[in-house]
């Protein structure tokens, strides 16, 4: 409790931001009152979207994995000195391969994974609308009614008729 | 519409059935090494029994085999009877202690036997971060030129050394033939 309390104040009279991921708070104070809450957004979104390398569906914010911790500490450090978010993921990139992004680059190797879906949606609707518009094509005009069925129509109507003067 | 036309749904769901029986199969674990076919990463390090700075330099002009291992890792007690013998067939391997405590790895190495050319003592996990390491143990094959050239991970045993074997016999050759032109 005693934590918080000082945790509290030490916020309302400094510029330092926090991000909690974990249960733990990461302070963020070596920039000034901006950069401290960019930093810590940063921290918080690259937290998320990097995946811890040894456990196979959790991302670094969720992972008790040692790895884990080690690549929190290690993205702490980075993104407190003030390292750019790209530099950040280029590193763990190149440590742990494409694996740790949960947001995977748009590359020749990707494009299926990004835009497969969409292209998927596309064919589906395509398909749709040609077998919409054959249906609509191969339905048939009616058939014209024959002699028998044209004055079996006439008397019906003229017996209608006859009942509106009732 | 034509009658093979008709077919066309059951094709799709074929091909997405293989594709997913196969996926069945597959190690999730599996990842492929982020530093293969790139040059081992700088370090300097002491070494775990001599104290003495090893730096980069002492994996050139031999092909290596990188250990990383811990006396908590379960796996790395498992592989370290195989390791030794190895060692003993001319195999150089270098240690790379990974987070541990020294005194119990010393012991290890005294109860167990060593194995290593020698073990640097990685306690804050800086090399093996740059190595992209995840756990203990794995090991990196690295050439004469210092270059990682495969990556194994979980432990190397008499079951599972064969085609390992094919792999550190190849880079031999490939350090002998650079020398001799």
């Amino acid at each position: 409790m005693m934590k918080y309390v000082v945790l509290f104040s030490a916020l309302l009279l400094s510029q330092l931001s926090y991000a909690i991921v974990d249960g733990h708070e990461y302070i963020f104070d070596d920039g000034s009152e901006v950069e401290n809450e960019n930093r810590a957004q940063l921290f918080q979104t690259l937290a998320q979207e990097l995946r811890c390398p040894k456990c196979q569906n959790q991302n670094l914010s969720d992972s008790n994995a040692m790895i884990a911790g080690d690549l929190r500490r290690e993205l702490y450090q980075q993104v407190k000195s003030g390292q750019d978010g790209e530099s950040i993921v280029n590193f763990m990139v190149n440590r742990y391969g494409e694996f740790v992004l949960y947001r995977p680059k748009v590359n020749g190797m990707t494009y299926v994974l990004w835009f497969g879906p969409v292209a998927l949606l596309i064919i589906g609707l395509i398909c749709l609308i040609v077998i919409v518009r054959k249906r609509k094509q191969s339905v048939q005009p009616a058939e014209p009614l024959s002699e028998a069925q044209q004055k079996r129509i006439d008397q019906l109507l003229a017996k209608d008729k006859g009942d509106d003067h009732v | 519409m034509k009658r093979w036309a008709l077919f066309i749904p059951f094709i799709i769901f074929s091909l997405l059935g293989f594709l997913l029986w196969r996926g069945l199969y597959l190690d999730p674990k599996d990842i492929p090494s982020a530093l293969v076919d790139k040059p081992f990463p700088d370090f300097a390090l002491p070494t775990l029994v001599s104290g003495e700075t090893k730096t980069k330099s002492s994996l050139q002009g031999d092909v290596h085999l990188v250990n990383v291992w811990g006396t908590w890792c379960i796996s790395c007690k498992v592989e370290h009877p195989f390791l030794v013998e190895l060692a003993k067939e001319g195999v150089r391997i270098i240690g790379v202690n990974y987070k541990d405590e020294n005194d119990a790895a010393r012991q290890w190495l005294i109860d167990l036997g060593n194995p290593y050319v020698f073990s640097v003592d990685d306690e804050a996990g800086t090399l093996s971060m740059d190595l992209g390491v995840t756990g203990a143990p794995e090991t990196f094959f690295v050439d004469a030129n210092g270059v990682v050239r495969y990556k194994h991970q979980g432990p190397i045993t008499r079951g599972n050394w064969a085609p390992l074997e094919k792999i550190w016999q190849s880079l031999v050759t490939e350090s002998k033939q650079a020398v001799q032109p």
